[in-house]
């Protein structure tokens, strides 16, 4: 046991000699945090729009007052002349035009049904479907306490409710996939490249060559990498709750054994990558190939899994990140307990078994 | 028998096809300096890593300090030192880290530690750097502890594989002072190597060719019996026979 903490000690050592890497371990997950939080968004704000009211009713006056005074939208001005709506979008001065068809009242107390058009600028393609689906949400309620009100029903159409995050918080999206990304990069590709260093160096073979069994060698390499990973959590959790308001709905105990079960994943990952390639270069490849770019763009961090075709849907199941997205969101934003998530826990704890089985063979038939 | 550390009978290697170590027999006694020499892939590291545990024979005997190479390499790794063909201390950590640390996977007492490493410092002149990254000292001096390293807890044997490579002839020199005495102190010392001068320091030679042992005595009995004036002669003559 004493070797082995000698061993442990040792690996501090290489770290903490190594600041830079320090600095950009700790570092990364808060300045990713704060970027995905701050300037990466997908809300709403004050999006400038136009208005060619044909009618000017008190409907339609209503209505309009009812989009201003929501705080997503800030009028540019009115327009007269359908014609001006295209100058306006050329001119880079609205992204949305709302146009009221003529005699909007008469049309709704005649036929209970009366017809908007919404206009959006989708070279956006995100800012124009958000601004859409704003924009109809709030006509729509609007329709629907007039139909209170009046007694008649009028013609509702599809109602969007945004479920768990009902402003659309797009830090609540991106905290659970940063997780998975920095623990990914922690420990998966900094494991790796630290134990394919050894090799590298020649040093692995003098170690193999001592009393320390190769259990021992791997689990000293891997022990600083979960503290730091651990360390990673809390400071990400810390920013994410206290900065952006992210709840934590479920229990905190569980979010955190999860956590650490997705990090075991990660470094399991990151030894059988070592026990693969023979140089630091290689590993490092290995892990940014391998496990970033699928972590990133397929784990449903950032697409979500279901748009995905049929064959990159299958692929995403061997992902760990795509279950551990699964029970972060449940926890923190559902607040669901362990008996909503032994499914995704299984399959990571599975996953877990048979990647450090295949590494363990692996590192020992190298020797 | 007992003062043979290394003691190997018709040990065999073979990588499928490939023989890399055909039914090699030789013994090192106590205190001895053993070359191994041979050229770039004749088999010496294949030896010297089965000889170090580090990969199994694929049949014949072995035993080192008395211990058996498939039963006990435990106690093996225990006993001996290793000091592989690459530089084999940690650049990023001091000199006294460095011995601390690989003090301590072997067992040793921090007690232990402590004082054989202030001794050892001293000895080796490193009082003024024992506290400075390895990385920061010349190729010489880190030669010199990376043996002292190998050798730190072990008073049986050291496994020494191509020590010198890429090391100036005045290092080179001061590198077999401290293996001589080593020697003297009573540690066999197995070295390989392809520098043909270094086989004369080297109390017994085998020579390696192609995965077999062509010709084993002292450097003298070898020059004599080809009947040339250097080692290096002697390489060649063996060599270009199996041309």
């Amino acid at each position: 046991m004493k070797k082995f903490w000698g061993f442990v000690i040792k690996e501090c050592l290489h770290l903490l000699r190594d600041y830079r890497t320090m600095i950009i371990l700790v570092g990364m997950p808060i300045a990713q945090v704060i970027l995905f939080g701050f300037a990466i968004r997908n809300e709403l704000d004050s999006l400038r729009i136009g208005i060619l009211d044909n009618s000017r009713d008190n409907v339609t006056t209503e209505i309009t007052s009812k989009l201003l005074s929501s705080g997503y939208f800030i009028l540019d001005g009115y327009f007269n002349r359908h014609e001006e709506i295209e100058a306006a979008f050329e001119g880079g001065r609205i992204k949305e035009a709302v146009v009221f068809g003529s005699s909007f009242a008469e049309d709704i107390l005649r036929d209970n049904r009366a017809d908007i058009q919404i206009i959006t600028d989708a070279s956006e393609p995100n800012m124009a479907n958000l601004a859409l689906s704003y924009t109809s949400g709030i006509i729509q309620n609007y329709a629907a306490s007039l139909s209170e009100e009046q007694q008649i029903p009028l013609s509702i159409g599809t109602e969007v409710k945004m479920l768990y995050n009902e402003e659309m918080k797009s830090v609540f999206m991106f905290v659970p996939g940063i997780m998975a990304l920095i623990l990914m990069l922690i420990s998966a590709m900094m494991t790796s490249i630290t134990i394919a260093r050894e090799k590298e160096l020649g040093t692995l073979e003098v170690l193999l060559a001592s009393p320390l069994k190769p259990l021992q060698i791997i689990l000293g390499k891997v022990a600083p990498y979960l503290l730091l990973s651990m360390i990673n959590v809390a400071f990400i959790l810390i920013v994410s709750t206290t900065v952006f308001g992210m709840p934590i709905r479920g229990s905190l105990l569980l979010l955190v054994a999860e956590c650490a079960l997705f990090i075991m994943t990660a470094l399991s990952l990151g030894i059988l990558i070592s026990a693969i390639s023979n140089s630091m270069q290689v590993a490092m490849a290995i892990s940014l190939v391998g496990l970033m770019l699928p972590t990133v763009l397929l784990s449903g961090f950032i697409f979500p899994v279901e748009n995905m075709p049929y064959a990159l849907q299958v692929f995403s199941h061997i992902l760990p990140a795509k279950w551990f997205l699964i029970i972060i969101k449940n926890i923190m934003l559902k607040g669901t307990g362990f008996a909503y998530i032994w499914k995704e826990t299984g399959i990571l704890l599975f996953m877990t078994a048979v990647l450090l089985t295949v590494s363990i063979k692996k590192f020992k038939i190298r020797l | 028998m007992n003062d043979l550390i290394i003691n190997t009978e018709n040990l065999t290697k073979k990588f499928g096809n490939f023989t890399a170590c055909d039914n090699i027999s030789f013994n090192v006694k106590k205190g001895e300096i053993f070359g191994f020499l041979g050229a770039n892939g004749a088999g010496k590291t294949t030896a010297i890593r089965m000889l170090c545990g580090l990969s199994q024979p694929t049949s014949g005997h072995a035993t080192i300090a008395g211990y058996d190479i498939y039963k006990d390499t435990e106690k093996i790794k225990l006993n001996i030192g290793y000091m592989s063909q690459k530089f084999s201390l940690y650049e990023d950590l001091t000199v006294k880290e460095n011995i601390e640390f690989y003090g301590g996977i072997y067992r040793l007492p921090s007690k232990e530690i402590r004082e054989r490493s202030k001794k050892l410092i001293g000895e080796l002149g490193l009082e003024s750097v024992q506290n400075k990254l390895i990385g920061s000292l010349p190729l010489g001096w880190k030669q010199k502890l990376a043996f002292s390293v190998a050798v730190f807890h072990t008073q049986k044997v050291v496994f020494l594989d191509e020590p010198t490579g890429g090391v100036d002839p005045v290092t080179r020199r001061q590198f077999w002072e401290l293996i001589y005495k080593a020697a003297d102190e009573g540690i066999s010392v197995f070295v390989t190597t392809h520098y043909m001068d270094e086989a004369e320091y080297c109390g017994r030679i085998s020579m390696m060719v192609d995965g077999r042992i062509a010709a084993m005595g002292t450097p003298k009995e070898l020059k004599g019996s080809f009947n040339v004036g250097s080692m290096y002669d002697v390489f060649l003559h063996l060599a270009r026979g199996t041309k």
